[in-house]
């Protein structure tokens, strides 16, 4: 088996981000690593931020840091990667694409211990960069410019320091002095040594000061002193002529102004609800520098954000004053970024991420602490409190929406549609939250109005070529046409020209600045108001088909007769050639008007014969058979679209001009042919299956550039975006007829018809694989059931370390109670106010012992939670399963959820045990009810059902159930399990056991024996996150470090042990290697990068085939599909063969050995790489081509072949 | 010509060991090697996002604290060394 891994939805968690002029000139843009992509994000002028470009780099992005050249307008980006190697990027806008500037190897690859990478600082005048490791090495890297002002870098300084990790590193601002770099550093060397615990009790943190000496080239420990031993985070302080230079220096509970000889000290805030042994930790900070002022913003882990200030005197730059003022309150980050224009960008940790704009910069008085009002008692330092509030200093105005964590993953037709929809448990605590994903683009709908009847069409115009917006539209009726004229309000109006008592087959521009109407019994022409040029059908015949562009039109008559008219220089509409085809014209179309030229060549027509010709429309052999195509099925509609020759630049890839046929059939089919500009030969047609209803094609443009719209049984929108072309759904109704619409409010919209209304439509976040809507869930999913028979989903949301629903309502009364008791003016307003969301500001933590968790019944149509029964003392909901007891059947379909009593983590590992619940749906499955509940002597962490009972995974016991009156029986068990078995399949009676650390575990129970034993198992060790049964011998599952991988017991060891009446049993007494007699085999091996969290077959296009989609941590899904040919399985593997030689990933990691990280990857072929085959240069991919012995547009449309199979 | 042989692999054994932190030695004991695994392990868990992210859910700490107790458990992952025995 060969597999295509290719991912559909790019991770969305941000790890970290840094901002700077990448592009040079004014705008500030930002950079954020999402694992192993990197993206560049630019605000527009809306505040909606745009991805300007996303690049998989094959490697982990685990720093970035930016710097500019003095004098320079434009920054570079330094990226601290697992490639071992110092990589400087540098954006280069005409091919939208990062070039690497400097890859300096200084290390071996992968995230290692003292392998540099995970700390990155610069110099804040871009003089030097230091990349750090955990622990000891640190290498200095001189940047600077040579003659040609091209960026050098000399080779790397050493300031390594054994025995001492480090926690974090920054560059100091120190003027044009030399360049310093200070870090937070913990020596561990007399810890090890010493066995009385005393050496690790004293051990201390160091803040250490290293400079490079430019003169003499190398660098010096300049100086070090001890630091707070919470210390955690470093924040560089503007130095030189605009501030007092030095280090914040964050630590648990305090800031601390740090400088040679010089130490202030600020207590941070604590909430007033906070337990007293929690500490606060800076988990994120961002600068905000102006010419005379300067601030940071400090985000703790609660998500306080704090602004801190120094008060410092002009002349010596002595700081005299720390302030640390509450600012307000979101989620928590794990990068902010401040830019210029006045915007916060916050990437969150978990959950959706922001942009806010600034509406104050905290002037107003609020809680704060300073150094100078610090004060120590006998029990320590005398905390401050405050209360969280709503936000008051910045406003949200663009959501970037994140899946990040995957929890849980379930694909089903819940809601009876074309595609099946993907059910997405992801985040956490109260940002949880359950999403449907549904293959496509998000619509905004702009505007909906009723007609006065069914409309059959409508168009859009504009009065003059050179206008930028349209002036009417024109909707036509089974025995009328109505004008629309636009302006602020859409009205309607009668003195536009046009005939409005007969329906018509096509409204356009014509010439300049003259409109057409075209109506079954003629051609209206107007130039202006008083020049109506009228041209009339001959005999009975009525005009049933046209295609036009500016200049060209042709008509359809009844009975198969074509007339081809052209505008001539004086502005008439000529008629000049006819030609009598075979039958009925079924669709028409002219290609638009190439620039700089008179007239588009080709005229297709399809006919109800089956066939698509192409006829010339040049004066030397007009209207002559150029190319016929033959069909499956009667062509409803033609399209000719030319894709413009294109460079790169903003859409990243490198397209030749060509002209595409596109064709929509009756049988749903759409079809892209190209066509040849010279001869109009027709090749290489694509095909692709839209829906039941015979697709429409319309011309409509995306970011200015042409886009195809295919009305089928829902609307296609077929555009180029980042290098590909991208044909996606678009989530919206069935729609009659559509037409682009442009005007003041809406740049680039569409206009359609469907039903009674007409409908405007703009399209939204381009590029998107899945648009989704969410449900708010209360904690933190877990795991996730279908009923299998009603469509419900059963949810189970376990939080550690929070209170109850009921606690927190208490507690919040109280608090309310208090403040009323205090402040009985505010006593109106604070009975108005609205409790403050948890999305916003999260649970009040406590005793990390405590759980809270729920059973949910959901009701994915009507977004309505159904059921909701909230566990009581302390018991956490860790599996679910839907079981049918054969011995009850009375009962149906019952419920078992198992729980956990006291589950503590630390500092091990136990619980007072566990419970199985059992539930019984009722009022048809919208409810539970409670059977009866089960003590468990362990946690049960896996539940499956097996031959009408029920299985149950308690730690290293497997055990099966039947259900009794009162409890759950126990029927039989093997204790002999590894660890913690996390997964139960079952297929017949064979069992598949997960362990938490020991990969899979092949089980038979033998009914009359009733016994359970292992027969099989996996002879390398695996952290199982996701497990999925493929077939009889096959398992798919994904491990802790970020690697998906199949075993498969060898058929003929799986015959043997099926016909064997022990079943095996005698060679399993013998037992191997200190496990089961027999060893799966591992089929398929890959390294994701991203711990994969949930998988599932599925096929996400009608009629397709299966392929196996799995969710990240990170939020992102990703798809394995088997080769179906072994001609496949050679192009794709030669082409990437061939991309990892000609296109190595850019932050300098090998792409194979990448892949292969963890263990070797085994058959199956990176699509990711295989995609940006479309963005190398034209002569590159030629030479890559004809090494496959192929064209690259044949390459490229293999790969649009591929992707359309899977999604 | 033997010693001098003895004396360079010795000395190259020494720098392997300056050099790449957890090169295992002869004598390396339980203790130290445990300890070793653990410290890379941890750097590992803090250079993988995924990962880190991973320990943070089920702990429910944010991203940035889980990062911090991994970085400060790299002092002394595995408790207290053993006692030294009396070189005789």
């Amino acid at each position: 088996m060969f597999l295509y891994s290719l991912t559909l939805q790019r991770a969305t968690g941000i790890v970290c981000a840094c901002y700077g002029n990448f592009i040079g000139g004014k705008s500030q843009e930002i950079v954020i690593g999402r694992g192993k992509i990197l993206e560049l994000l630019r605000p527009d002028d809306n505040g909606k931020l745009q991805t300007l470009l996303a690049v998989e780099i094959f490697g982990v992005v685990r720093s970035l840091a930016q710097f500019r050249l003095t004098g320079s307008h434009k920054d570079y980006l330094v990226v601290g990667s697992d490639s071992g190697k110092i990589v400087i990027l540098e954006y280069n806008r005409d091919r939208n694409a990062f070039d690497p500037v400097h890859k300096e190897t200084f290390g071996k690859s992968g995230c290692r211990r003292i392998v540099p990478g995970q700390f990155l600082s610069v110099d804040p005048k871009g003089r030097a960069v230091m990349i750090a490791a955990t622990e000891k090495q640190k290498l200095v890297y001189v940047l600077n410019r040579d003659n040609a002002a091209r960026l050098t870098i000399s080779s790397p300084l050493e300031a390594h320091k054994s025995h001492t990790v480090v926690y974090s590193l920054v560059g100091v601002d120190c003027g044009f002095e030399n360049p310093m770099f200070a870090a937070i550093e913990l020596d561990y060397s007399d810890a090890d040594q010493d066995a009385t615990g005393q050496a690790a009790l004293e051990a201390q943190k160091h803040l250490t000061f290293y400079e490079l000496d430019l003169g003499l080239n190398h660098v010096v420990r300049k100086w070090s002193e001890p630091i707070d031993n919470g210390a955690n985070m470093l924040v560089t302080v503007p130095g030189g002529a605009d501030g007092p230079s030095g280090v914040l220096v964050c630590a648990d509970n305090f800031v601390i102004y740090k400088n040679q000889s010089q130490e202030l000290r600020a207590l941070i805030p604590r909430r007033a609800d906070l337990p007293a042994d929690r500490g606060v930790l800076v988990v994120s900070a961002a600068t905000h520098r102006q010419k005379s002022v300067f601030f940071f913003l400090l985000q703790t882990e609660y998500g306080d954000v704090f602004k801190v200030t120094l008060s410092f005197n002009d002349t010596d730059m002595v700081v005299t004053e720390l302030k640390i003022k509450y600012f307000d309150t979101f989620p928590v980050t794990s990068a902010m970024c401040v830019l210029k224009s006045g915007f916060l960008f916050a990437a969150s940790e978990f959950g959706n991420h922001a942009l806010y704009q600034f509406q104050g910069i905290g002037d107003d008085p609020d809680v704060e602490s300073s150094s100078a009002t610090l004060e120590e008692t006998e029990d320590g330092f005398k905390p401050i409190f405050f209360q969280p509030r709503k936000l008051k200093n910045l406003i949200q105005i663009d959501e970037g929406e994140s899946l990040m964590p995957i929890m849980d993953m379930k694909i089903a037709n819940l809601f009876e549609e074309e595609t099946p929809q993907i059910f997405v448990a992801c985040g956490r605590g109260p940002r949880s939250t359950l999403r449907i994903l549904r293959p496509g683009l998000a619509v905004s709908e702009m505007a909906v109005s009723q007609l006065p009847g069914v409309p059959s069409a409508v168009w859009t115009v504009k009065k003059s070529v050179t206008d930028e917006f349209d002036a009417y539209i024109v909707v036509s009726f089974l025995n009328a046409t109505l004008v629309l004229s636009i302006g602020e309000t859409v009205e309607e109006v009668s003195d536009s020209g046009f005939l409005d008592t007969t329906p018509s087959l096509q409204v356009s521009l014509l010439g300049d600045d003259s409109l057409m109407q075209v109506y079954p019994n003629g051609i209206r022409h107007i130039r202006s108001l008083v020049r109506i040029n009228e041209w009339k059908t001959p005999g009975k015949k009525t005009i049933v088909k046209v295609g036009s562009n500016r200049m060209q039109v042709v008509i359809g008559l009844s009975g198969g007769e074509l007339i081809y008219f052209e505008m001539d220089p004086t502005g008439q509409l000529m008629e000049i050639e006819k030609r009598e085809m075979s039958g009925d014209v079924a669709c028409l179309a002219i290609g638009p008007v190439p620039e700089g030229r008179q007239r588009s060549r080709f005229l297709a027509v399809g006919s109800y014969d089956n066939t698509i010709r192409i006829l010339s429309l040049d004066p030397n052999d007009c209207m002559h058979i150029l190319s016929v195509q033959m069909v499956a099925s009667p062509p409803e509609s033609l399209l000719l679209l030319e894709v413009q020759a294109s460079t790169g630049g903003e859409d990243g890839a490198v397209y030749p001009a060509s002209v595409f046929l596109n064709a929509g059939l009756q049988n749903g089919v759409l079809l892209r042919t190209e066509v040849d500009m010279v001869t109009g030969q027709l090749s290489g047609t694509r095909t692709r299956f839209l829906g039941l209803r015979a697709p429409k094609l319309f011309a409509t443009s995306v970011r200015g550039r042409q886009a195809l719209l295919c009305l089928s049984s829902r609307p296609w929108l077929g555009y180029i975006h980042q290098g590909h072309f991208l044909l996606t759904p678009l989530s919206y109704e069935t729609l009659e007829y559509a037409a682009s619409f442009s005007s003041d409010q809406c740049a680039e919209g569409v206009v359609a018809v469907a039903g009674e209304a007409l409908r405007v439509f703009t399209i939204e976040r381009l590029g998107e694989t899945f648009n989704q809507t969410s449900i708010q869930l209360r904690y933190t999913p877990r795991k996730f059931i279908l009923h299998p028979k009603r469509k419900f989903l059963v949810l189970i949301e376990t939080d550690q370390g929070t209170f109850t629903t009921e606690e927190r309502e208490h507690m919040s009364r109280s608090a309310a109670a208090q403040d009323n008791g205090m402040m009985e003016i505010d006593n109106q307003e604070k009975s108005e106010e609205e409790p403050m969301p948890d999305e916003q500001y999260g649970y009040p933590k406590t005793d990390s012992r405590r759980w809270v968790s729920c059973i949910r019944v959901l009701d994915p149509k009507a977004a309505a939670t159904t059921c909701l029964l909230e566990l009581q003392e302390n018991e956490a909901a860790f599996s679910i399963c839907c079981v049918n007891f054969h011995d009850n059947k009375n009962l149906g379909t019952v419920l078992a959820v198992g729980t956990a009593k006291d589950l503590e983590w630390w500092p091990k590992r136990r619980s007072m045990g566990g419970f199985i619940h059992i539930y019984r749906f009722v009022e048809d499955g919208r409810s539970l009810e409670l059977v009866h509940k089960t003590p468990i002597d362990g946690v049960p962490t896996a539940l499956c059902q097996f031959q009408g009972r029920l299985l149950a995974g308690i730690g290293q016991i497997l055990r099966i159930y039947d259900l009794g009156k009162r409890k759950l029986l126990r029927k039989c068990e093997n204790k002999n399990f590894p660890n913690t078995i996390t997964s139960i399949h079952s297929y017949g009676d064979r069992i598949y056991v997960g362990d938490i650390q020991e990969s899979f575990h092949y089980v038979k129970y033998r009914r009359d024996e009733n016994q359970l034993y292992a027969f099989a198992d996996d002879s390398s060790p695996r952290w199982l996150t996701a497990s999925l049964h493929i077939d009889f011998d096959t398992m798919a599952a994904g491990d802790k470090f970020g690697n998906l991988f199949f075993v498969r017991l060898p058929q003929d060891l799986s015959e043997e042990i099926e016909d064997d009446p022990t079943g095996g049993k005698i060679k399993w007494e013998q037992g191997r290697l200190n496990g089961a007699p027999n060893k799966v085999e591992e089929i398929i091996q890959f390294h994701v990068g991203e711990v994969v969290t949930c998988m599932q077959k599925a096929s996400l296009i009608p009629g397709g085939g299966e392929s196996v989609i799995y969710g990240t941590v990170m939020g992102s899904v990703g798809a394995l599909l088997p080769f179906s040919s072994r001609e496949d399985v050679d192009f794709f593997s030669h082409l990437e063969m061939h991309m990892r030689q000609e296109h190595p990933p850019l932050c300098g990691r090998d792409h194979m050995a990448f892949r292969s990280a963890y263990f070797p990857v085994k058959d199956v072929i990176d699509g990711d790489l295989c995609e940006q085959y479309p963005t190398l240069p034209p002569d590159l991919q030629r030479k890559i081509a004809e090494e496959l012995d192929r064209t690259p547009g044949e390459v490229m449309k293999k790969l649009e072949d591929i992707r359309n199979r899977i999604i | 010509m033997q010693a001098s042989d003895r004396f360079n692999i010795n000395s190259q054994l020494e720098h392997l060991q300056a050099k790449y932190v957890g090169t295992g030695h002869a004598d390396l004991n339980r203790f130290e090697w445990a300890v070793n695994i653990q410290r890379d392990s941890y750097a590992s868990y803090i250079g993988h996002y995924p990962l880190l992210a991973y320990f943070a859910i089920a702990e429910n700490e944010s991203i940035g604290r889980t990062r911090y107790n991994f970085t400060q458990r790299m002092l002394q992952p595995c408790g207290l060394p053993p006692e030294r025995e009396e070189e005789a």
